[in-house]
């Protein structure tokens, strides 16, 4: 415990034993290379490449991680509870994996473009995407919801691992404004190359068994492309475990594609923040992706339609309860002196403000007209489009006045 | 004018791309130093360098899923998919997401992809190289869908794709590549609009549409045709979605009977929805049902009996007589 390997340097661990110990990963024993930092006891280890990052978070970043995850907990259990009363017709919780989303989105830099799935609350919040506007795609309001343009968080992709193929080209795209820039201002050095920026893509161990995470990898390494693979291994997709997409640590399947893969307890902060801010780094400064295995657990279900008392032990769930992100690090600021009582509670505090809000904005979200799906489906004119709008125009005149709408179907018949 | 085929037609209108938008990128299999397997790309990477004529990884949801990421970065990615049959791979990509990510973030976004398929069959090959799958992908709201027929319109509709903010699929008929025409690259005339039909002969007792491969076989049919005495106007579609229905529609009032001719199997496909808005938009004009000519509902079949599939001069002239006979 405590150190790694990157993969580009792993020494080829016999196939049995890489089962042996993704087996164990599976029973809830972590594996022996897994970058932690923060145990679950709070105490803070060492790690000879990644505590050199750690150390460079402040008392108040750690704080600030601290209230993060404290607030998406609280958004998490707001979001649950209005979509029992009717409010949302979906919700996808997160509790459990607030530390793989903090550290990893408090990791990036405002320059550097997410792309995440459909669970991603906390990088959201690291993002400042408005958690309100966050909430339309499960009210049936928005498909999206927010404009990625704003805060470089992109939109949440339900097909699985789509938009990990996004990310590369997005990436692709970095690489290409850079020498377009150094290109038409030649000799200024890299400050006139543009900001450099990398990508994240987000994906779960379910999704890492879709194709287009092969190609993504494939491409992002033939063109060693600025862009971090970031699974959260949560290890239940549905119903399905993780043993059943992989034999072998997620994280060792990078060295199939010669990129370093790093599996991290996802359940401290500390050390996801560390490992995502090295990613990053590693991939802003043109050496090529990154694969990143949190691993962490999704204590809750995996939407509000989903009942995990049919394909695990509670047992289980326990044990994972047990290595809370949001407690050890409590107890870590607590024990050093770096948070008092009035911080946890202001902390409380906020989380309701922020609950009351999020119940006010969705109660408030407005119903869009079917008139923006019309203007929506094109970025240019398109003649039939026109022509169905213009039919649904005549059609809903037809009941103004409140008049009765039988008959007028016929009538105006399309 | 410059007298190319359809192959050099695209290819010039790519080097013409290529070289007014420094945001433009080719994306493909083998097209690089090979010049793509029609040799449409051949010589623009010497041109334009190996980060904007990319040969990709064989994988065709790698290549279009990598050109949206490009295109949200502000890029127009031109991607070419090796042969019709092996587009579905990318099938997801396409229509998941592609097609909705405009509609998705409530017009914030736009991806101006576009995607090459040679398309369409005649030319003795294995399977998978003879397809014509428009109609799956015309069935998607968010796609565009063009399909030129000569060199003039291949030249300007490839670049008119590019500058296009929506995705556009462009399907290039390859049994007609090597089909010289005469193309005015100084200006695009009367093929300003890629979304318009085009009437490529005026007659007054039916219409035939068709658009990619099988136009020269429709003018060909309306020559033989003129020389029994009947009048055929035929009109190349061009654009497959948007569909332009006015013309058409202007032609059947003048006619009174319409025939849709393409390689596509008919049931579901292109000929069926133009029946449908025909008999809708023009019920009173109409002196005979609408009569589709296309290939059967089965797979594509194997070279040595594809004439037996393809519609031809004589399946168009067939279906002329049937509409002339009610």
């Amino acid at each position: 415990m405590g150190t790694h390997l990157p993969s580009t340097e792993f020494d080829g661990t016999a196939v049995d034993d890489q089962r042996e110990a993704d087996a164990e990963a599976v029973m809830g024993q972590p594996p022996a290379q897994m970058v932690q930092l923060l145990g679950p006891d709070g105490k803070l280890g060492f790690d000879p490449v990644f505590t050199e990052y750690a150390e460079k978070l402040t008392a108040e970043a750690l704080r600030g991680l601290y209230a993060d995850m404290a607030a998406i907990r609280r958004f998490d259990i707001e979001a649950t509870a209005l979509q029992r009363q009717g409010q949302l017709a979906l919700w996808v919780p997160l509790t459990g994996q607030e530390a793989a989303q903090i550290g990893s989105g408090r990791a990036s830099q405002p320059q550097d473009y997410i792309f995440p799935t459909y669970r991603e609350h906390g990088v959201a919040l690291t993002r400042n995407v408005d958690l309100a506007e966050l909430l339309r795609q499960f009210r049936g309001v928005s498909n999206g919801g927010w404009n990625p343009q704003d805060t470089n968080f992109h939109l949440y992709t339900l097909v699985l691992a789509a938009q990990t193929l996004h990310a590369v080209g997005y990436a692709m795209g970095i690489q290409r404004d850079q020498k377009l820039a150094a290109a038409e201002a030649p000799g200024q050095g890299k400050e006139s190359a543009g900001k450099e920026a990398a990508v994240i893509a987000y994906f779960g161990d379910g999704a890492s068994s879709e194709g287009d995470v092969h190609e993504s990898m494939v491409f992002a390494s033939s063109y060693n492309a600025p862009v971090v693979f970031f699974c959260q291994n949560n290890h239940w997709a549905i119903s399905v475990p993780t043993n059943v997409q992989t034999r072998v640590p997620l994280s060792n399947r990078a060295k199939g594609y010669g990129f370093p893969g790093i599996r991290v307890d996802g359940n401290d902060v500390i050390a996801v923040h560390a490992v995502t801010e090295w990613a990053l780094e590693h991939a802003r400064q043109g050496k090529g992706p990154v694969l990143i295995e949190a691993f962490t657990y999704r204590v809750g279900a995996h939407t509000t339609a989903d009942d995990p008392t049919k394909y695990r032990q509670s047992a289980e769930e326990d044990a994972w309860r047990a290595k809370d992100p949001l407690l050890r690090l409590e107890k870590y600021l607590r024990s050093e002196g770096l948070a008092d009582d009035g911080f946890f509670a202001k902390v409380k505090s906020d989380g309701d403000e922020l609950a009351a809000y999020v119940r006010r904005t969705t109660h408030d979200l407005e119903t869009p007209d079917i008139r923006s799906a019309f203007a929506n489906t094109y970025a240019e004119a398109h003649p039939l489009v026109a022509e169905e709008l213009a039919w649904f125009e005549e059609y809903s005149a037809g009941f103004a006045g409140g008049e009765e709408p039988a008959g007028q179907a016929g009538k105006a018949g399309h | 004018m410059t007298t190319m085929t359809i192959a050099k037609a695209i290819n010039e209108g790519l080097r013409a791309t290529l070289g007014r938008n420094p945001k433009s990128l080719l994306m493909g299999e083998d097209i690089g130093p090979l010049g793509g397997v029609y040799r449409v790309t051949d010589g623009l990477i010497g041109e334009f360098g190996p980060d904007r004529v990319v040969d990709t990884p064989l994988a065709e949801s790698g290549i279009i899923g990598t050109a949206i990421g490009l295109a949200l970065r502000g890029y127009r990615p031109v991607c070419e998919i090796q042969f019709d049959g092996f587009v579905f791979p990318g099938f997801n990509q396409i229509t998941t997401q592609l097609a909705k990510m405009h509609a998705r973030s409530n017009g914030n976004l736009t991806v101006p992809v576009v995607i090459r398929i040679p398309y369409g069959g005649g030319i003795g090959s294995v399977e998978h190289h003879s397809e014509s799958p428009e109609a799956l992908f015309a069935h998607t709201a968010g796609l565009r869908i063009i399909t030129p027929s000569n060199a003039h319109d291949a030249y300007w509709m490839v670049q008119q794709a590019v500058d296009c903010q929506d995705p556009v699929i462009i399907f290039e008929p390859k049994r007609r590549y090597w089909l010289k025409g005469e193309v005015d690259v100084t200006a695009p005339g009367v093929a300003d609009d890629p979304f318009k039909a085009h009437i490529l002969r005026s007659g007054t007792d039916a219409t035939v549409v068709a658009y990619g491969p099988l136009v020269p076989v429709a003018l060909a049919a309306a020559n033989a045709a003129e020389e029994d005495g009947r009048s055929v106007e035929v009109i190349d579609l061009r654009s497959i979605s948007p569909l332009d229905f006015d013309t058409v529609t202007a032609s059947v009032q003048k006619t009174g009977r319409l025939i849709v001719a393409h390689e596509a199997p008919t049931f579901g496909g292109i000929g069926g929805e133009i029946a449908a808005r025909i008999s809708e938009r023009a019920f009173h004009s109409l002196e005979a049902p609408v009569i589709r000519v296309g290939g059967f509902h089965m797979p594509y079949p194997v070279a040595k009996v594809e004439e037996d599939y393809l519609p031809d001069i004589d399946r168009i002239l067939e279906a002329l007589d049937r509409s002339l006979s009610y």
